[in-house]
């Protein structure tokens, strides 16, 4: 029986980057703000010390930074057809845990999506006809512009200090950014990082093949820095322990170094951290939100009144919290009814392997997002008619790290160990490099979450379900895309390039990407969105809900960089609409 | 008549003279129901920085409880709310001038300089009035602490009229007429209230500050106090006022960051006080001199120990303080050239690579950069040796330190041997 | 698989009552060396206001591993562990393998912890008997249980094709060759799978072999030298103003390098 605590004006679920950033901006008008994070707190000397946190096994094998599986897991299944196992050891993504979330062990590759990505189905159909558009789809326009949406990039990049070049400064091309880009108001916040040697060599070969490459915009910064809050941070080192890991000197942008600090001073706020959230409470009638229930460390069930509850647990917990509480219409794929749960997403990843003749590429002097990228391929910058799929990319040259016991590359053919193994390790290692191709996904019926119905978390709730696969229109655009990366990795001087090509059905096994997308997505259409513009609950109006569950398709881009404009977004649309009158803020 | 003299006219008297008497601290007159007072009073309480002595950990502000360590052992700070039975709600605004200027209690036993009376006797009677009067205005808790934790033979009180009578002259501030007015001010705060030379003084057997070494530095619960005189090397010397101004209101400056005791000093004082009380003290401390010892010639390179301690630098340290270093500004102190760095005493540096630090934060530099514990990873001989390497590198040139100063230091902040 | 199924298996297949020997030290203080994670970290703050927790001497580092005898392993399991290990990644003029390189320690000390039990893993039934290869790992049997179950099934396997030989005693190429089938699934063990015992090993001697000594494995940071990484050095700046440069300074660990002075 769950003990009711007093009121709060507003409650979050989930200590991450959006919940921070919403924290810290609602706390300062001076709402009482409680946040609720199941996950431990986390700070930077204690738990990034330098002399525990470059410990690949600890962090990069074992996952002691993550969601522990055994606390909370999903169970997967390639198409409806088949029966969902649980996900019982991470592996093709890896879902955060404690404060910061997983603004805290990301790489720090922070993106805009581009302006055609925002309407990308008129745009297709525009261009090329309904029929390019693949069978099955659930591809939505958004409900926002990226003209709406850009002063807000602006300022979740200030709030990182992100690194990079800008290539459209309110409409004049810029040269050493990406001209692809949409145009911006302001330069970024600091310079592009240090590149290496496989980036020189990246950049000379795409530009010398008529492409644009341009230094990756990084959330790893280039420079010392201190954000609109007063929040300092210090030049990244290339130390190569960036994702899966805490910074231990304060380089890598995360609510630790950009947020909590200036969080934590306000008088209002409250952080309750190894609080599970269970559900949100709803009125009877189900319309309005009253609060929330969670189970503290000692396993005591408590009851958080609160007037606005701000749901921002990882994409995937997002669309597990709204179906356990009943808001919105669960997603029923067999009738293709019904909102909570549909149009999930993901990434695809595809590139060409180069092995060098004599280099010494030092990669484990790297950094998350260090790195050359181009947009030649992403989005519609390029005439999709010939190819048949809709999508794209953008291809990059960089090194996240060169940590050993996951990368220890050896040219195709060569003997998985022994002497043979032994000596390809030995001489490949300083000599290879990649360049990859990070794609679109598109919605679809097919692809979708909901309740599983036979596994369970050990409070009893059923686990979700993620019913995904990759369909033929993104293995298309990933293989041409891996086409392309062996273009350029062959003009860089390769010896040998491989093709990596999407094969296969979606598999739990090897990493992939974290970058899950959907599930509450946010539209105009109530009948196929969880969210209208302004991320807040169609069917619940003091429910809102940030994070990537939010987007109703995956672009060709990490989709951090666009949850934080969609943040400071929906913030502004809190602080200036729906506090001064609450309710819908828009019409069904 | 303008608006602004339409409010002055309809002010009440006793208002208009208080508010005259906020820009001078030797008036008489206070009024402990005034509320002008009692403002008065809480802004030279934030000086005082009675809180920080005066809170156990965890416990309600003012009410008493701190174990404060001295060389002779602990004593328990007393509680200052108005309780009638466990604080000072019997007292009379004499008896807290008494305490504030003697050192003694009501009825004549005395207190031990732990409470800092020594430097609170130059506060002036006004002054010490209006602190009074603020702490009449808390809520009276009640907070029994006990105020006999010295073993013998320091538990006997009246000993302390022989200390006294060595080591304590009474008396309230006196400006030095061939002084500006800013110096005055900043001297009235630095001898006084401020009591910096509490910990920015060394301490002879008696744990009487030496009043010949008067601000060339001390030591406090295992930190290093360093030298705040003018000293072009040890002290003040290469910092402008503006540097100091700055690093007692947001705790750093010309990259250094307030830690340990200094990082309370701030946050709960310093940064609280008007920019020209601020001012003043940085004045003060620039123009009132210059003392310190020479270098001495830095460890050669060549020296086993620098070769070791390099290697921990270069391998461990640089990515944050930089190989040169140089630090990071706002994040991590510049070692270079840094005062901390080329006091005699290094057990600042020793125990922060032991034990971690947090730096000051207030609402302009919210971050208070943390320095990680280290003590698990690096034995005495190893941090021995960067502690050398850092004091005699970049720049620097300072003692060498040992591996046995390493171990004793460890056992004061971890209670365990590495 | 239900429970009481598998802890009849536990049993079944618990280590035998022989004491193992371990020249000299007590089990007990092996025991706590073995490298043991600490599963919460910066947990002490369960409500957090007004400031940054802070405490002095926080830091959370796992306890060094002390190489010399065996936590989990029995004496002969140990030796067939060192036995493959040193085929996967064998000493030769590059350097140490995977098993002078102290990788069997290194994985007794983790059978150890919590990767041993697979503790942080979703481990609830039911367990399919025929997953999808998408699907991954749904076998219910830990590390743990996978080594005593597996190298007993291997040993068995050699007594049988061997002529009663054990692994150990077989010449390399004979090792190879059974190693490749158990890589490939070719070779049917009695009540175990081949290729489970082959890919755990495979994969616990990769992170044995690269991960910081202060593990057990990686002794000398042989593994590291192997490829010229540099291990824990944290800045690189330097590198990045010089690229398609030789990087010259030796790898440090957790624990330092020769350099730091013996600890």
């Amino acid at each position: 029986m769950a003990r009711r605590l007093p009121r709060k004006d507003v409650v979050i679920v989930g200590l991450g980057w959006t919940g921070s950033i919403l924290a810290l901006e609602l706390a300062r008008t001076g709402l009482n703000v409680v946040a609720i994070e199941r996950g431990p707190w986390r700070d930077t000397a204690a738990d990034f010390n330098i002399g525990t946190a470059p410990d690949e096994l600890r962090y990069g094998v074992r996952h002691e930074m993550f969601l522990r599986p055994r606390q909370e897991t999903m169970t997967m299944r390639n198409n409806s057809s088949q029966t969902a196992l649980p996900i019982r050891k991470w592996g093709s993504f890896l879902p955060g845990n404690g404060v910061g979330g997983a603004g805290m062990h990301w790489n720090g590759q922070t993106w805009r999506f581009l302006p055609d990505d925002f309407r990308i189905r008129s745009h297709m159909t525009e261009r090329y006809g309904e029929g390019i558009l693949p069978e099955g789809n659930h591809i939505q326009d958004w409900p926002v512009s990226y003209d709406e949406l850009e002063p807000f990039y602006d300022q979740f990049e200030r709030c990182l200090g992100v690194s990079g070049k800008a290539g459209n400064l309110k409409g004049a091309i810029q040269a050493g950014g990406n001209r692809f880009e949409g145009a911006r108001a302001n330069e970024y916040p600091t310079p592009p990082m240090k590149q290496g040697y496989s980036q020189e060599l990246f950049m000379k070969a795409a530009s010398g093949m008529g492409l644009h490459p341009f230094p990756r915009p990084s959330a790893n910064l280039s420079s010392a820095y201190t954000n609109q809050y007063g929040c300092s941070m210090a030049p990244c080192t290339y130390c190569g322990f960036c994702e899966r890991f805490g910074c231990a000197n304060s380089s890598k942008s995360s609510p630790q170094t950009c947020v909590l600090p200036a969080l934590v001073r306000e008088p209002t706020f409250e952080a309750r951290t190894e609080c599970e959230v269970m559900k949100v409470n709803l009125t009877g009638d189900g319309k309005m939100a009253t609060g929330v229930t969670y189970v503290d460390a000692n396993g005591e069930e408590w009851e958080q009144p609160a007037d606005l509850v701000l749901v921002c647990a990882f994409s995937i917990f997002n669309v597990r919290l709204l179906l356990l509480s009943g808001i919105g219409k669960p997603y029923d794929a067999a009738k293709d009814e019904g909102v909570v749960g549909r149009n999930y997403a993901y990434q695809t990843g595809s590139g060409s392997t180069a092995f060098f003749e004599d280099a010494k590429f030092n990669p484990f002097a790297a950094a998350g997002s260090l790195g050359c990228a181009l947009d030649d391929y992403n989005s519609d910058n390029f005439d999709h008619g010939p190819h048949g799929f809709v999508g794209g990319a953008s291809i990059t040259n960089a090194y996240t790290n060169g940590r050993p016991i996951m990368y220890h590359p050896t040219p195709k053919g060569t003997p998985t160990w022994g002497s043979a193994w032994k000596k390809a390790v030995h001489e490949t290692y300083q000599r290879v490099t990649s360049v990859g191709a990070q794609g679109s996904v598109m919605s679809y019926r097919a692809n979708y979450i909901d309740l599983d119905p036979t596994y369970k978390d050990p409070l009893g709730r059923p686990l979700m379900r993620i019913t995904f696969d990759y369909q033929e229109n993104e293995r298309k655009m990933a293989n041409f895309m891996a086409e392309r990366c062996e273009e350029i990795a062959k003009a860089m001087g390769a010896k040998t390039a491989t093709i990596n090509r999407l094969n296969g059905p979606w598999s739990v096994i090897p990493y992939q990407t974290t970058h899950n997308t959907g599930g509450t997505v946010m539209g105009s259409d109530p009948t196929t969105s969880v969210l209208n513009r302004y991320l807040q609950s169609w069917d619940v109006p003091n429910v809102f809900v940030t994070g990537a569950s939010a987007f109703p398709q995956n672009a060709g881009y990490n989709p951090t960089g666009t949850v934080g404009a969609l943040t400071y977004w929906a913030l502004d649309a809190i602080l200036n609409k729906y506090l001064k009158s609450p309710g819908a803020l828009v019409q069904k | 008549m303008s608006s602004i003299v339409k409010q002055i006219a309809t002010l009440r008297p006793r208002y208009l003279l208080a508010l005259a008497l906020l820009a001078m601290p030797s008036a008489a007159l206070a009024d402990s129901d005034n509320y002008v007072d009692v403002a008065r009073g809480k802004a030279l309480v934030t000086a005082g920085d009675c809180v920080a002595c005066h809170t156990a950990p965890g416990g309600t502000p003012f009410a008493g409880g701190l174990a404060l360590q001295t060389p002779f052992g602990a004593i328990m700070t007393p509680n200052i709310t108005p309780d009638n039975a466990t604080g000072i709600g019997s007292w009379s605004a004499d008896d807290f001038a008494r305490a504030m200027h003697e050192g003694k209690r009501p009825g004549g036993t005395r207190l031990y300089p732990a409470f800092p009376y020594t430097y609170y006797t130059k506060v002036t009677r006004a002054d010490s009035d209006a602190i009074f009067a603020y702490l009449r205005s808390l809520d009276p808790v009640s907070n029994t602490v006990n105020r006999n934790t010295l073993p013998f033979p320091f538990n006997i009180r009246s000993s302390m009229s022989a200390w006294n009578a060595l080591f304590f002259t009474p008396g309230v501030f006196k400006p030095d007429p061939n002084k500006s007015e800013e110096f005055n001010r900043g001297a009235y705060l630095v001898e006084g209230l401020g009591h910096c030379g509490a910990c920015h003084t060394p301490l002879n057997a008696f744990g009487a500050n030496k009043s010949d070494k008067y601000l060339q530095g001390g030591q406090v619960d295992n930190w290093t106090a360093p030298n705040i005189t003018n000293d072009a090397r040890a002290g003040l010397g290469k910092w402008s006022v503006d540097d100091v101004v700055q690093y007692l209101k947001v705790g750093q400056a010309r990259g250094v960051i307030a830690s340990g005791p200094m990082k309370d000093v701030v946050e709960n004082s310093t940064s609280k006080m008007s920019d020209a009380d601020l001012k003043a003290m940085a004045v003060y401390l620039k123009e009132r001199g210059a003392t310190g010892s020479p270098a001495p010639s830095p460890v050669s390179a060549d020296d086993g120990r620098m070769k070791v301690g390099e290697a921990i630098y270069v391998d461990t340290c640089s990515a944050c303080h930089v190989r040169n270093g140089s630090g990071i500004e706002h994040v991590f102190p510049k070692l270079a050239g840094a005062t901390i760095v080329a006091q005699d005493d290094p057990t600042s540096l020793i125990r922060i690579i032991i034990a971690g630090g947090r730096g000051a934060a207030t609402d302009q530099r919210p971050t208070g950069p943390a320095m990680p514990s280290l003590g698990f990873r690096l034995n005495d001989e190893q941090i021995a040796a960067v502690v050398t390497y850092v004091r005699n590198s970049f720049g620097n040139a300072a003692s060498p330190v040992t591996a046995d100063a390493v171990k004793a230091v460890r056992g004061n902040v971890t209670g365990a041997a590495d | 698989m239900q429970t009481d199924d598998r802890s009849a298996m536990r049993a079944k297949f618990a280590r035998p009552a022989e004491q193992p020997k371990h020249s000299g030290m007590s089990r007990r203080s092996l025991l706590a060396t073995a490298a043991l994670l600490i599963t919460t970290s910066g947990a002490t703050a369960r409500v957090v206001t007004k400031v940054l927790p802070w405490r002095p001497n926080e830091a959370y580092p796992v306890t060094p591993v002390v190489p010399g005898g065996w936590l989990f392993f029995t004496a002969d399991e140990a030796a067939v562990v060192d036995a493959i290990v040193d085929r996967l990644i064998p000493t030769d003029e590059l350097g140490p393998g995977a098993k002078d390189s102290g990788v069997t320690t290194f994985i007794d000390r983790q059978l150890m912890g919590p990767y041993g039990g697979h503790d942080w893993l979703y481990m609830q039934g039911p367990f399919a008997d025929k997953p999808l290869p998408t699907q991954g790992l749904q076998s219910p049997l830990t590390p743990r249980q996978q080594y005593r179950q597996g190298l007993a099934a291997l040993t068995a396997y050699c007594k049988a094709n061997f002529g009663g030989h054990a692994f150990a005693d077989l010449s390399n190429d004979d090792k190879d060759k059974l190693l490749a089938g158990m890589e490939k699934g070719d070779v049917k063990f009695e009540g175990f799978s081949s290729r489970m015992l082959f890919s755990t090993v495979y994969a616990n001697t990769m992170e044995g072999y690269f991960a910081d000594p202060i593990y057990g494995g990686n002794k000398d940071m042989a593994g590291w030298k192997l490829i010229g990484f540099p291990g824990v050095r944290y800045d690189y700046r330097d590198v990045m103003d010089n690229p398609n440069k030789t990087y010259t300074l030796p790898p440090v660990a957790l624990q330092g390098r020769s350099a730091w002075g013996a600890r």
